[in-house]
């Protein structure tokens, strides 16, 4: 409670700064207003944005001006005798054409910078980026990269009710993830935007633009930021329940930080080719399938496998329990009704640790377990 | 005739307690049943939204679940909208326009009765899904698919129906209204003579009737989507999930007209009798009017600058959508033309009415900045565009029903209302709902997307300012409702003027109103 009063405090003085703060206070500070950004094309459009703002405050001054002067001297109780006039052609005629001519000066640079956005010329690279219930997968299509962006463990532990953690105490808390989406700086780069469930939104302010990612779509769009850093952004588009817990993140670097960055990404896809070839023993799947859970799972069954609102418990549950593995896998690969299908998110040991996982955690203890070459079989 | 005419009269009268409202045929009741409703319907939306408000009070979740966080967004809007907003313009229609024009009723009045009893029946299966397995639907009250199929629990079917019915009765109230207004009209009384809030609900009523059947189309492609293996809308069976936003939005911004184009009608019904002025530009205004239901029609994918469509076709969007920014200028414009050189008085029917006029114009640039496409691609979703939607719907039509409602209040009554308790709720309202959602706009701006539960602590002060406005707000509207029942039970006479300014057929007839509003035609002149 003491944030609160804390807060009451502050917020206050803040009611009153933002009453009397002048325009060009607000333009500057970005926690009042859109960020510059760090591309070509998002300084433009905030140029725009600037642009019709300034034109509105000084309509809306103008207006209101009129209107308060009005209300100060014709009123009654000061003796005011109402004229009974109610109609001038010119007048209108006037306060018809201004307006237009201000929508065709706001018309023009608009136009320019819509065309530059969408004009879709050859990129230097591409990277697909696919939304799913909750979480964001890049693959990059000239590299052999392919990976998912979740969010961050300490955001995700912060995040759950009543969870006791205070979010100011957190790093970058609901913006940050596991793996960021990297591009090297000054290269033109091409976004293949898409979904695999329902309607997602790729947004990171700094680049100036947001792209719905729809299933059975692939939406085009392109950046080319100009210096290195951190950008943030989440998932715009109302996508279930966790929508407001898919953040993207994006790392700009130096070319040559970059191509180092691809060769680390290079040797780990392979370091997981190699464990998918392999036995692996009951504790190793267990851990692993536990780790693999909670990122990909738990969102909808939950942690204790109890599951929440139309998300079936797998706690005691039939597949888990009572039928073969075989078919248990199965489902996890393909899918079913609002349940993804995992097979085209996880590689092989990752499945399988999954599987033996659920069949053997929460009191379900059908002590069998599948092993990542079965897998494979049953793709 | 008049020997059935007298026979009806007998037999409207006989009926009393609950009989008099379950078969009710007489405008002036059925006016008064849609407005309770409403009234009902904005209490349990504005509990709604101050369930998020609460949640989003500081960052963290401490409340709700995030699915029933989504539940409260979607309900908040699709009970606000459908809920409050219409039932309360086609309330006043019911109380106004038989009055304006010199009616005895309305022209179709048993249809009239089955309009309002479907309403509770349609609310009642949309909110019975918060007490059924997967809960209320939390999809949002846009309700994309395929969110709102495949991905949706199985109670949506009761909320596909809910909006059937609710489209029913729309369509019939505005069948009844245009049949009122063109038949039923006082001789003399001719189409540029008539009350600027009967044009503006003649237009609104031929709008609801073009966009009920595209969003019961919609509503019925979902269902199908559904049940039925379709797949109008899955992309795994061939299907298109734009096409859904592209239906929906034919008929979501014509929507959003409906509801403020009432607003707009009460404000030019208002502000001429405080300004104790004629309305300044009558026939702009209906050809305003006129213009914006036109150009409401070829605007619709505004809504979708993000979805990736052509160039062209964004280019086109974008420069009709501002084009409304010119009719909506000339209605502000002449409002303040009509209060110029006026002698004004400050009742509350006119403080709303200019906190209208200021406000609504706030959100009308607001508006014109999220048509440029550009700057569309950063405002979408985020909560610059809530900042823009409530100041043009809370602040603008909201703020208008209030404003009727004090200055037809004595006429339906018979009574007064407390003029000091009234000026009280104005300025609660207007600077708590100012400090509820001007902070909006710059939370947005700064990147916080709409519809989530939680939110970046870069955000927090801008999101705990909100929630302390809406609870005053929210809070305050318990005055009001507490103002209306004290006018209700009794207070100072009011005259048949009412208020020294007012103009028209309706301030001609007793406070309140004969049961059968005109018997014999008034002559207008
Ligand atoms: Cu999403």
């Amino acid at each position: 409670m003491s944030v609160i009063k804390q807060c009451l405090v502050s917020h206050t003085l803040l009611l009153i700064t933002m009453l009397v703060a002048p325009f060009s206070v607000l333009a500057e500070e970005s926690k009042f207003n859109m960020p510059r950004g760090v591309t070509e094309i998002s300084e433009e459009v905030y140029d725009i944005h600037m642009l019709v703002f300034y034109i509105c405050c000084v309509i809306g001054i103008a207006v209101f001006a009129v209107m308060f002067y009005s209300l100060l001297k014709h009123r009654k109780s000061v003796g005011a005798v109402p004229s009974q006039f109610h109609d001038n052609t010119a007048v209108e005629i006037i306060w018809t054409l201004v307006p237009t001519l201000i929508l065709v000066l706001i018309a023009v640079p608009a136009t320019k910078t819509l065309l530059k956005i969408e004009v879709d010329r050859e990129a230097d690279m591409s990277i697909k980026v696919t939304g799913w219930q909750w979480k964001w997968q890049y693959e990059y299509l000239d590299e052999d990269i392919s990976f998912f962006s979740n969010l961050s463990e300490a955001s995700n532990q912060a995040r759950q009710r009543a969870s006791g953690i205070d979010p100011s105490t957190v790093e970058n808390y609901l913006l940050d993830v596991d793996n960021p989406v990297v591009i090297p700086v000054n290269t033109r780069v091409r976004f293949l935007v898409t979904s695999a469930d329902v309607i997602h939104s790729w947004w990171v302010p700094a680049l100036g633009w947001k792209q719905d990612a729809i299933p059975g779509f692939i939406n085009t769009a392109w950046t080319e930021v100009k210096e290195p850093g951190i950008y943030r952004g989440q998932c715009a588009e109302l996508c279930g329940k966790d929508h407001g817990y898919m953040p993207v993140v994006l790392e700009a670097k130096s070319q040559a930080d970059y191509a180092e960055w691809v060769k680390e990404q290079q040797r780990k896809q392979e370091e997981a080719m190699l464990a998918s070839g392999r036995d692996w023993s009951m504790d190793e799947l267990m851990s692993r399938g536990e780790k693999i859970y909670t990122a990909n799972c738990a969102a909808c069954h939950q942690a204790n496998g109890e599951g929440i609102g139309m998300f079936p418990a797998l706690k005691g549950s039939p597949v888990a329990t009572q039928g073969s593995v075989e078919e248990h896998t199965k489902l996890v690969l393909n899918g079913l009704n609002a349940m993804p299908a995992f097979g085209a998110q996880l590689n092989d040991a990752d499945i399988a640790a999954i599987v033996t996982y659920e069949r053997n955690a929460w009191g379900n203890d059908v002590g069998d377990m599948i092993q990542p070459s079965a897998v494979k079989a049953l793709r | 005739m008049s020997t059935a005419i007298t026979h009806e009269e007998e037999h409207h009268e006989d009926l009393t307690g609950w009989r008099r409202w379950v078969f009710a045929t007489n405008h002036k009741d059925i006016g008064t049943m849609y407005l309770w409703f409403s009234f009902a319907m904005f209490l349990l939306g504005g509990a709604f939204a101050l369930v998020i408000r609460a949640e989003l009070f500081v960052p963290g979740l401490q409340l709700v679940e995030p699915d029933f966080f989504n539940q409260m967004t979607t309900m908040h809007g699709l009970i606000m909208v459908f809920g409050a907003v219409m039932p309360a313009t086609v309330g006043m229609a019911n109380w106004m326009v038989p009055l304006m024009i010199g009616a005895p009723d309305m022209a179709l009045p048993r249809m009239n009765n089955w309009s309002f009893w479907i309403l509770p029946f349609a609310f009642s299966l949309l909110v019975s899904t918060f007490f059924m397995e997967g809960g209320a639907p939390a999809f949002g009250w846009t309700f994309y698919a395929p969110l709102s199929t495949t991905f949706a629990p199985s109670t949506t079917d009761f909320f596909i129906f809910g909006v059937h019915l609710m489209g029913f009765s729309s369509i019939m109230g505005s069948i009844n209204i245009i049949a009122t207004i063109l038949n039923l009209r006082a001789p003399g009384m001719t189409l540029m003579k008539l009350p600027l809030f009967v044009w503006t609900w003649l237009i609104t009523a031929f709008l609801l009737i073009a966009v009920m059947p595209v969003l019961a189309g919609a509503v019925t492609m979902m269902l199908m989507d559904r049940n039925f293996g379709t797949s109008f809308f899955d992309a795994a069976g061939g299907g298109d999930p734009v096409l859904f936003q592209h239906v929906f939005w034919f008929f979501g911004h014509p929507e959003v007209y409906i509801m403020i184009l009432p607003a707009f009608g009460i404000v030019s019904q208002i502000i001429p009798t405080f300004a104790r002025k004629p309305l300044f530009g009558y026939a702009s205004m209906v050809y305003a009017v006129a213009a914006i239901a036109f150009l409401s029609f070829i605007v619709w994918a505004h809504h979708m600058f993000a979805v990736g469509m052509p160039v062209a076709g964004e280019l086109y969007f974008m420069y009709a959508t501002t084009l409304i920014a010119i009719p909506t200028g000339v209605k502000v414009f002449n409002w303040v033309a009509t209060m110029w050189r006026g002698a004004m008085t400050f009742e509350t029917p006119m403080l709303f009415a200019i906190a209208f006029v200021v406000l609504f114009t706030i959100g009308g640039l607001s508006g014109l900045m999220l048509g440029v496409a550009p700057a569309d691609k950063q405002y979408h979703d985020t909560y610059f565009v809530v900042a823009h939607f409530h100041y043009v719907l809370v602040t603008g039509a909201v703020f208008a029903l209030m404003a009727g409602t004090y200055y037809w209040l004595p006429k339906w009554t018979g009574y007064m209302y407390d003029e000091r308790l009234g000026k009280i709720h104005f300025w609660i309202s207007t600077i708590s709902v100012n400090v509820l959602f001007f902070p909006m706009h710059f939370s947005g701006l700064a990147g916080m997307p709409r519809r989530i539960p939680d939110y970046a602590v870069q955000f927090a002060d801008w999101n705990f300012l909100s929630s302390v406005g809406g609870f005053v707000f929210g809070f305050s509207q318990l005055l009001f409702f507490y103002i209306v029942i004290k006018a209700i039970r009794g207070g100072e006479p009011a005259t048949n003027r009412v208020w020294e300014g007012a103009e028209g057929l309706e301030w001609t007839l007793s406070s309140p109103p004969p049961h059968h509003s005109f018997t014999v035609p008034p002559e207008v002149r």
